[in-house]
């Protein structure tokens, strides 16, 4: 019913291989785009823009980073946030030393420099498998996290360790207004997740999914361990690293090397994990969980806010958000990207679903 | 899997209404005065964090009750809760800047989030407050306009500290060859000091050694074994903030260096800080910009009014705490300025602009403290366009059997040393982000 796929023919093998190959699906996702490219801005509030909506894209981008390494590739990373602290440390060294270079081009020499730092961290994954490499990637964090905080020259001698973003532009249109901002964050996450769906379409995500689902079998039928699991690492760093800097040029404008601590990275870890393991959409989903859900509950608990005090509304952001994620990890372990797509196989089959 | 779906379905009606049940609420509060509470009810830091909320809701109650708010105009106030983290903090200012009238001033209630904030306030021209802590350079008013780290900045605290050292070895000329730890948090709040202590350390030639302590600070063993086995300091300085401070004065108990010796920042000094360590902070010594107590008259009102009537927003027995009445201190602050710009404006709800000038002509006087009720609660200040710390005093206290003993009287800070570090590097922020550098000779 909701789904009529009679009469959609795949007359070519690209048509057949298309990334949503139901003409429906296809529409929604344009009108969505739109929607979110060219009504958004125009309708929703600064304090949504600025507060919800960008840092959800931003860290919608580490998601995928993350998602890349440990979703497709199997390698888990708790590095995430010291990766992005790359990224947003180099965009701020660059910016200074270079001031006249476009901020894209910036943006990409950050997030290759973040991907070089990662692959480096990445070489032990080749000896170290599961819940070793995670400590060995918490040690990249740590590392990362020292340098940056006891070397003055990545914060240019701030005496609090604090570096605050120059002013942006982008073809001479300054990047200021909540607007302008939401506009160039989310035109960079579609170019990036456009690439990430086809990357893990392409040889190289099937190599990632080879290693992931039983390394030795796939290095046996002639995948390459360590390029495939370097690659991984430093896509999923590049990522990561572009999220860095677009944290401090686009949402806070000033960063402290806390910023990043560990707690970010294991942020960065559950929306994977509640958003789904494996997808592109789970990234954002999980993000959209994480980032968007305190604020809502503080939000709405902040309606009734004569009736219970606000220390105790506070405590209970926590607590339903705590129980949230139990809820959503029993219901559908593999995350809510899951969710979604056995709702829409449902609505496919309608009005006879099984 | 159904539930499932019709609790994402509800999440998101909900989103959707959000914005639109915010706006229901803010058409009755248009004639009155809008204040910001944002603190830290939970998190690590939630010690301080609720009596700063706290304490300045229970003045502003206290003002509503007792003189009808300011010249008629009554306080209304949000809290929100940031957790001490800097994207909250931001998430705070953007949900309160446009309730009532606007947003007449901000306290970020860190120094982090002064960072991320300062420069977005600045833009809504909205002045955000950071008594006793924030961006030192700041007091650059010519370059900062709509900064103002009053009273008292990391910089000029740290000169009256060593100020006191000087005191206790007998003279300044004691303080060559002195060796000084300074035990800091790992975090821009922190650091903030490092630079003036190098240049004080050269200038009057004792020795320091900085030793972070990474958040939240309840491992401290390796740094304590360094302090007291390799550089064996005469005196330690501790910046600490919440609970890496309790662990600092355990420490120092173990390895048996005198608390007498270890003079913490007023960040580090509150019973918060002290009763968990026990005996371990008998003797330790603090600085601070008001005493504890609720020997005062502005605090015996706040009794009468408030807690007399059961409306109070705290444990009665926090009353009267260094953190409560450091929250007193910024509660009074805010409205005096609050005050002063409907005088120059006219009696309605001020905005941020109209609070700022009013800021830059801020008189903090004797005589006016006395008739606040505040007297010995606050050292007098004055604020300028140049001037955005105002230079205020620094007292000195110490713990001893379960309560905080002022040690010293009113100690001035080193002007003369501090204002050319911060000239100087607020120039530099100001040749970084190529800002313009006001003329305060037009100003005022």
């Amino acid at each position: 019913m909701i789904y009529r796929e009679a009469g959609q023919f795949k007359t070519s093998y690209a048509a057949d291989q298309a990334v949503f190959p139901i003409n429906q699906d296809r529409w929604f996702i344009y009108g969505f785009l739109f929607v979110a490219v060219a009504v958004v801005p125009l309708v929703a509030s600064e304090y949504m823009l600025h507060t919800v909506l960008i840092p959800f894209l931003i860290l919608a981008v580490a998601a995928m980073g993350l998602n890349i390494l440990l979703g497709y590739c199997g390698q888990i990373s708790l590095g995430t946030a010291g990766f992005m602290a790359v990224g947003a440390f180099a965009a701020y060294k660059i910016a200074i030393a270079f001031p006249d270079l476009p901020i894209l081009i910036n943006f990409i020499i950050a997030g290759l420099i973040a991907a070089a730092i990662g692959t480096v961290f990445g070489l032990p994954s080749l000896r170290i498998k599961g819940f070793y490499l995670a400590v060995t990637t918490i040690g990249a964090h740590f590392l990362i996290e020292w340098v940056i905080t006891h070397f003055g020259w990545f914060t240019n001698y701030s005496s609090s360790g604090v570096i605050t973003a120059p002013a942006i532009a982008v073809l001479g249109i300054p990047i200021e207004t909540p607007e302008a901002r939401y506009v160039f964050t989310i035109a960079i996450v579609i170019v990036l997740a456009i690439t990430m769906k086809n990357l893990v379409r392409s040889e190289i995500g099937r190599a990632w999914m080879a290693i992931r689902d039983m390394d030795v079998a796939a290095e046996v039928i002639g995948i390459h361990p360590l390029r495939t699991k370097l690659l991984a690492f430093a896509i999923s760093s590049f990522y990561c690293g572009i999220s860095g800097a677009l944290f401090v040029f686009i949402y806070l404008g000033t960063v402290e090397p806390q910023g990043f601590d560990i707690t970010r990275a294991f942020e960065v870890l559950f929306m994977v994990i509640i958003g789904g393991l494996g997808s592109v959409m789970g990234s954002f989903f999980g993000a959209a969980f994480i980032v968007m859900f305190p604020i809502l509950i503080t939000n709405v608990a902040g309606l009734f806010g004569s009736i219970v005090p606000a220390e105790v509304l506070s405590n209970l952001e926590l607590i339903v958000f705590g129980s949230l994620i139990i809820f959503f990890l029993i219901v559908e372990p593999a995350g809510l990207a899951r969710l979604w797509s056995i709702g829409k196989e449902k609505l496919r089959l309608w009005p006879f679903p099984y | 899997m159904r539930f499932g779906n019709i609790v994402s379905a509800g999440m998101f009606a909900a989103a959707l209404a959000l914005p639109l049940a915010g706006q229901a609420m803010a058409q009755d509060e248009k004639d009155m005065q809008f204040y910001p509470v944002n603190a830290y009810w939970t998190g690590p830091y939630a010690a301080g964090g609720s009596a700063f909320g706290g304490g300045m809701i229970d003045y502003m109650k206290m003002l509503n009750e007792r003189d009808g708010g300011i010249n008629g105009v009554k306080f209304f106030w949000e809290k929100c809760e940031t957790q001490y983290k800097n994207d909250r903090i931001v998430e705070c200012y953007e949900r309160m800047k446009n309730r009532g009238a606007g947003m007449p001033l901000f306290h970020p209630m860190s120094t982090g989030g002064t960072y991320a904030i300062f420069e977005r306030a600045w833009k809504d021209k909205i002045p955000v407050l950071t008594i006793g802590y924030g961006r030192t350079d700041a007091s650059d008013g010519r370059v900062f306009p709509y900064l103002f780290p009053m009273m008292t900045n990391y910089w000029s605290q740290n000169t009256a500290k060593i100020k006191f050292i000087g005191m206790r070895e007998g003279g300044m000329d004691k303080l060559k060859g002195v060796k000084i730890a300074n035990i800091h948090h790992d975090s821009a709040y922190g650091k903030e000091t490092i630079p003036i202590l190098d240049e004080q350390a050269k200038l009057y030639g004792f020795e320091v050694k900085h030793y972070p302590v990474a958040h939240p600070g309840l491992d401290q063993k390796a740094i304590w074994l360094q302090v007291g086995r390799q550089f064996k300091p005469d005196w330690v300085i501790l910046r600490g903030w919440g609970v890496m401070n309790p662990t600092a004065l355990k420490e120092a108990q173990r390895i048996g260096f005198p608390r007498e010796k270890m003079v913490g920042v007023w960040w580090s000094g509150a019973e918060e800080d002290t009763v968990p360590a026990g005996g371990a902070a008998e003797g330790y010594i603090a600085a601070g910009f008001h005493p504890s107590g609720t020997d005062f008259p502005v605090i015996q009102d706040i009794i009468k009014h408030v807690y007399d009537k059961d409306n109070g927003e705290l444990p009665r027995e926090r009353l009267g705490s260094i953190y409560y009445n450091r929250a007193i201190v910024w509660a009074i602050v805010s409205t005096e300025a609050i005050r002063d710009a409907m005088a120059m404006f006219g009696n309605r709800p001020v905005i941020g602009a109209e609070v700022q000038q009013a800021l830059e002509q801020f008189q903090m006087t004797d005589e006016r403290i006395k008739s606040l009720g505040a007297e010995n609660l606050m050292p007098a200040f004055s604020v300028t366009c140049q001037d955005h710390e105002g230079g205020a005093a620094v007292k000195f206290q110490q713990w001893k059997d379960g309560k905080w003993v002022e040690i010293t009287d009113w100690i001035e800070t080193d002007d003369g040393l501090v204002r050319p570090m911060v000239e100087k590097s607020a120039a530099a922020y100001s040749k970084e982000k190529g800002t313009a550098m006001r003329d305060c000779a037009s100003v005022s």
